[in-house]
């Protein structure tokens, strides 16, 4: 109890401390959760915190919204099988482990459960739910929605005119995108893609920065996002590569005949490399960042759990300090990578529609750096 | 390692959501967006354009300006010049014609006292034999008042004059 309340002051100072420190809510939230979890599967356990728990819970993908403890906003699950046809239902209803319409929540996914009330992990269905990243997701697309729909009235409104409000805000990141990344990586012909470099680059850096938002969905630290991003970049390489590009693979020039059984299948590699390093860039960089700073905020708990209340004072504001030097960072790596990401779609997007492609002698596909100078 | 499994249902989502903001944006936001950027950065191309053409112009034109300015100058010159020439002339013309009348005039001037002279000798002369004559007449008639004077005279003059 006096732990308990101890948590709570903990989570007040935090807060007062640093807004930008934003991940107590859930921290301490799952903590809550998880003495629940625990109660109901061994109940000697009680009390113990588990930071690698907590960490997998919040950059995982989750049913329900959980903003605090207690604070969950229920998402509707969407469930599709062959045998029971499409299922709709609120995520409130699997709360706590109960047993919904023969479905269980268990850490987070949703199993079937048999006639004895276990889960079944053999049963087959789709889980269309929107779930916490679903509705971050949709929440981005609506925020970048209205944002860019702002930008674009202000284009209308100020026609001849200097930019204003958000429109002005915004302007340098659009002109730094379409000069900066997709002009010196693709060449003269950029402005057919510069509408998807545009959309991805302002996609992942909203969701970024949204994710460092206290108890938001870690989106883009989500390896499924990141392959869909990658999977259309590589579509779009794919599809516009032009006869320089697919000769560059399958012919290169200058290479001696003796080598192309070597050659040909590292490139070949290499072009389902660029989009695989891409999705794991992002993802990579993303959670790391989270769980580097889930991983600090739960040394407070530690110490509380370890070396007793007097203890987790001590270091808190240490941790804190080092919590809120690594959000800053944070910052700064949502806009990189989200730069990155783009640039280095740019880059194959110019090494695949390049119009005369030099012999790199097999240097291979980052032969297209130069282009940057 | 399910942080490393894609969960079909978030795909499904992404790809639904991201294509349809991509495509809605694209319609919507960047195409206006970037046209009018397009539009704007022409539109100040143009006009830095407009300024350093009329830049250029200005600079023709005060070339110009100063051409004409030198030209009016060095025709004022000449004129200047042709006219103090001609005054110059007209100067030396009017002298000259000046001297060569008074020369003439005094040629002329020259003649006629030369004319007159000689009309004067000539009329001296004819007077200084009338006189002559008169005062031989005189002088004459006074000798030979008397029978021998005459006779003297008559035999001086027969023995002066020779007969032969």
């Amino acid at each position: 109890m006096i732990r308990s309340v101890f948590n709570q002051f903990l989570l007040v100072t935090a807060l007062i401390l640093s807004p930008l420190v934003g991940v107590q809510a859930q921290e301490h939230g799952h903590e809550g959760e998880s003495h629940a979890q625990h109660e109901g599967e061994a109940p000697a356990d009680k009390g113990k915190f588990n930071v690698g728990d907590m960490i997998m819970h919040h950059i995982k993908d989750d049913h329900g919204w959980e903003f605090a403890h207690g604070v969950t906003l229920p998402l509707p699950v969407i469930l599709y099988s062959g045998d029971r046809g499409l299922e709709v239902f609120s995520s409130s209803r699997l709360a706590h482990g109960e047993v919904y319409n023969g479905y269980k929540n268990e850490h987070g996914k949703i199993h079937r459960v048999d006639e004895a009330g276990n889960a079944d992990h053999e049963a087959k269905f789709y889980n269309f739910s929107i779930t916490k990243n679903v509705a971050s997701l949709m929440l981005s697309a609506v925020i970048m929605l209205l944002v860019f729909s702002a930008v674009s009235r202000g284009y209308a409104k100020n026609k001849g005119k200097a930019p204003s409000g958000i429109q002005s805000f915004l302007e340098p990141i659009i002109l730094f995108v379409r000069d900066e990344i997709a002009k010196p990586s693709i060449g003269p012909n950029y402005t057919k893609f510069l509408p998807y470099l545009l959309t991805l680059f302002f996609f992942i850096l909203i969701n970024n920065l949204l994710g460092l938002l206290p108890g938001a969905a870690n989106l883009t630290g989500n390896i499924a996002v990141t392959l869909v991003l990658a999977v259309i970049t590589f579509v779009i390489v794919t599809f516009s590569g032009n006869k320089h590009y697919w000769l560059h693979i399958f012919k290169p020039t200058g290479v001696p005949i003796a080598l192309l059984p070597i050659m040909v299948p590292v490139e070949i590699v290499g072009v389902f490399m660029k989009p695989l390093s891409l999705m794991i860039r992002l993802f990579a960089n993303i959670t790391a960042g989270h769980i580097i700073i889930l991983s600090l905020l739960g040394l407070i708990f530690m110490a509380n759990h370890m070396g007793g209340m007097m203890t987790s004072v001590a270091i808190s504001p240490v941790v804190l300090f080092f919590t809120l030097f690594l959000n800053l960072i944070e910052l700064l790596v949502a806009f990189l990578q989200a730069f990155i990401f783009t640039l280095l779609t740019a880059m194959y997007i110019g090494s695949a529609v390049e119009d005369h492609h030099e012999a790199d002698h097999g240097i291979g596909y980052e032969g297209t750096t130069s282009e940057l100078g | 390692m399910d942080l490393l499994t894609p969960d079909l249902g978030l795909l499904f989502w992404q790809v639904v959501v991201f294509l349809g903001l991509f495509l809605i944006l694209r319609a919507f936001a960047w195409k206006p967006i970037t046209e009018s950027l397009n539009e704007r950065e022409n539109n100040i191309q143009s006009a830095l354009d407009l300024a350093e053409k009329t830049r250029l112009e200005m600079t023709a034109l005060k070339a110009d300006n100063e051409k004409l300015l030198a030209q009016a100058r060095s025709e004022r010159e000449a004129i200047l010049r042709g006219a103090k020439e001609t005054a110059d002339k007209m100067l030396a013309d009017s002298r000259d014609k000046a001297e060569s009348e008074g020369k003439r005039i005094l040629e002329q001037a020259r003649e006629s006292m030369q004319n007159e002279r000689q009309a004067l000798v000539m009329q001296m002369k004819k007077e200084v034999v009338t006189l002559s004559l008169d005062i031989a007449e005189k002088v004459l008639r006074k000798e030979l008042s008397d029978k021998g004077a005459q006779e003297k005279l008559v035999t001086d003059l027969v023995s002066q004059s020779r007969l032969n």
